[in-house]
């Protein structure tokens, strides 16, 4: 029941982008063609996915026995980054249309904030391993909810008559917006 | 036509014997052919049915079919609303003129979108609303809404909707406080011990904090706390039928919103009538009947195909029954109906039809 919770927590009602504001620039980058907005959500997750199983394992059996706490930042990012490297390589290998597709956001996981952040929140929230592993599963899936959403509405707002100074990032940040002020139902379901 | 030409004739003829050519020569004798009853020749592409709607009729009649909850609003609330009405109104329409002229188009005043979009936001909320932030409303409705999507048609969610969650989220306090109606009488509330229980509370936040469940007759006439138009659901429901009947709303969003609400409410219920309140009190109370009737219903924001518009209106009717039940808030309407909003691209482009004999991808 709790991890039940954790996920739906992490999906839904603190979704990490509409309403926790992290991860926000592949979510206004790479929202343009569903397609693309898909397989970035599938990258963003995986990557978070086996982050958190491997700074879980670093931190609570190399730093924490240790006392070498203060070096969770380096190695989080060092891991981030070298997961992020993986599955560029993987990409560029299977699709190189899709690694074209997705572009320099792809290697910008590394610095994507939503991915640090989820291991840092998984830390101070002293979760255990599963609970840390079910946590990024949601904080994925919301992420690619979140993208896939946006993703809908950019195509659809194509043929609209958008004024010149708002097209881009601008409507695009107005879209977060009015779909964070809708996400902002969910608060306190749980 | 024919008759009068031929006595014009006649007459000719007796004036001037000679003259044996019919003077209506200069028409074209196969005009009956191309041009029946008078119609013009219309030479255009699939669909060939025509509809007599246009988009100010049907804002007008959806306006017109709002009358009643007005009528109510004011009769619970007296003459404050018709300020608060009038202002938002007022708003939208300077908002929406100041706009297109900016952006060098074409009056949309007489559409009545603007109208209605001040209206249906005036009428979402709390009495004792000030005026200065009805006016605030409005102009983001309309400017940030609607305007800044590419105006009407354009917009992906309900620009009133939004404009409401906008006062929500910026003014949190002012937006949940509450005032009777003028006819209110505790003995109303069954199992109120004081006055104080029910002074500023909607039946929703009754029941979610203080478990007391209002008689479904207030609730029903309109007798409780509550936004302006939401309260009555005598007069939401005469509306909404007259809307209906006109086919200015599919008639789908409604039932399966209320539909899906009494479905999803009811089996909570049946599990535990006192914890979870009856599918008859989920319909009447909150916002549920304005939403369904005159905000899910939006052409724009809705679904195009029939699939579509039953899996956006029964996924409201959930959302809703898991936002009342188990979220923070009371109310959850302006909420299910704006995330479902945020989903009809996606929903219209998974439910597009078919091609006859089109492969599976």
């Amino acid at each position: 029941m709790n991890l039940i919770v954790i996920f739906i927590s992490a999906a839904i009602v603190n979704n990490f982008v509409l309403s926790q504001f992290l991860g926000i620039c592949p979510f206004v980058g790479v929202s343009k063609r569903l397609d693309s907005a898909v397989s970035m959500g599938m990258a963003v997750t995986f990557v978070m996915t086996i982050t958190a199983v491997v700074t879980w394992l670093i931190y609570h059996l190399l730093l924490v026995p240790y006392n070498l706490e203060i070096l969770q930042y380096v190695s989080f990012i060092l891991v981030i980054a070298s997961l992020v490297q993986l599955v560029e390589m993987f990409i560029r290998k299977v699709s190189k249309p899709l690694y074209d597709s997705l572009g320099i956001f792809l290697p910008l996981i590394t610095t994507n904030c939503a991915i640090l952040g989820l291991a840092l929140i998984s830390v101070l929230r002293n979760y255990s391993f599963m609970e840390s592993l079910i946590y990024s599963i949601g904080a994925g899936a919301g992420f690619t909810l979140a993208l896939v959403i946006m993703a809908g509405i950019r195509e659809e707002l194509e043929l609209a008559d958008v004024p010149k100074q708002f097209q881009g990032a601008a409507i695009t940040m107005i879209i977060a917006g009015s779909l964070a002020l809708a996400f902002m139902g969910f608060a306190g379901l749980i | 036509m024919e008759k009068n030409e031929t006595t014009a004739s006649a007459q000719i003829l007796d004036t001037q014997k000679n003259v044996q050519e019919p003077p209506k020569l200069k028409k074209d004798p196969r005009e009956k052919l191309y041009k029946p009853k008078g119609r013009p020749l219309i030479l255009a592409s699939s669909p060939f049915s025509q509809t007599k709607d246009s988009v100010p009729k049907i804002m007008w009649f959806v306006s017109l079919a709002l009358s009643p909850t007005i009528i109510c609003s004011v009769i619970f609330f007296g003459i404050r609303s018709i300020y608060m009405i009038s202002t938002s109104i007022l708003a939208a329409l300077v908002t929406e003129f100041v706009i297109t002229r900016l952006r060098k188009q074409p009056d949309t005043l007489s559409d009545g979108s603007a109208f209605l979009t001040g209206l249906l936001l005036a009428l979402t909320l709390p009495p004792t609303f000030p005026i200065s932030g009805c006016i605030l409303g409005s102009v983001f409705a309309i400017f940030i809404g609607k305007q800044l999507f590419g105006g009407l048609g354009c917009n992906i969610f309900n620009p009133a909707l939004l404009g409401r969650a906008f006062l929500q989220a910026s003014f949190p306090v002012k937006m949940t406080t509450w005032t009777l109606p003028r006819f209110a009488d505790i003995h109303t509330y069954s199992g109120v011990t004081s006055a104080d229980a029910i002074t500023g509370a909607t039946p929703l936040g009754l029941f979610k904090y203080e478990n007391i469940v209002t008689d479904l007759k207030p609730l029903f006439l309109g007798n409780v706390g509550g936004s302006l138009g939401e309260t009555s659901a005598l007069a939401l429901l005469i509306g909404g039928i007259f809307l209906l009947m006109m086919r200015h709303a599919d008639w789908r969003i409604p039932v399966g919103f209320l539909g899906s609400v009494a479905f999803f409410g009811g089996i909570f219920w049946l599990v535990d009538s006192t914890a979870y309140p009856s599918p008859l009190f989920h319909l009447l109370s909150g916002g549920l009947l304005l939403g369904a009737f005159f905000m899910a219903t939006d052409m724009v924001t809705s679904p195009i195909t029939i699939k579509g518009t039953w899996i956006y209106s029964i996924g409201a009717g959930i959302l809703l029954v898991i936002i009342r039940l188990f979220g923070g808030l009371p109310e959850g309407v302006m909420y299910s109906i704006l995330i479902m909003n945020g989903l009809t691209p996606l929903i219209n482009r998974y439910t597009r039809p078919k091609f006859f004999g089109e492969a599976r991808a």
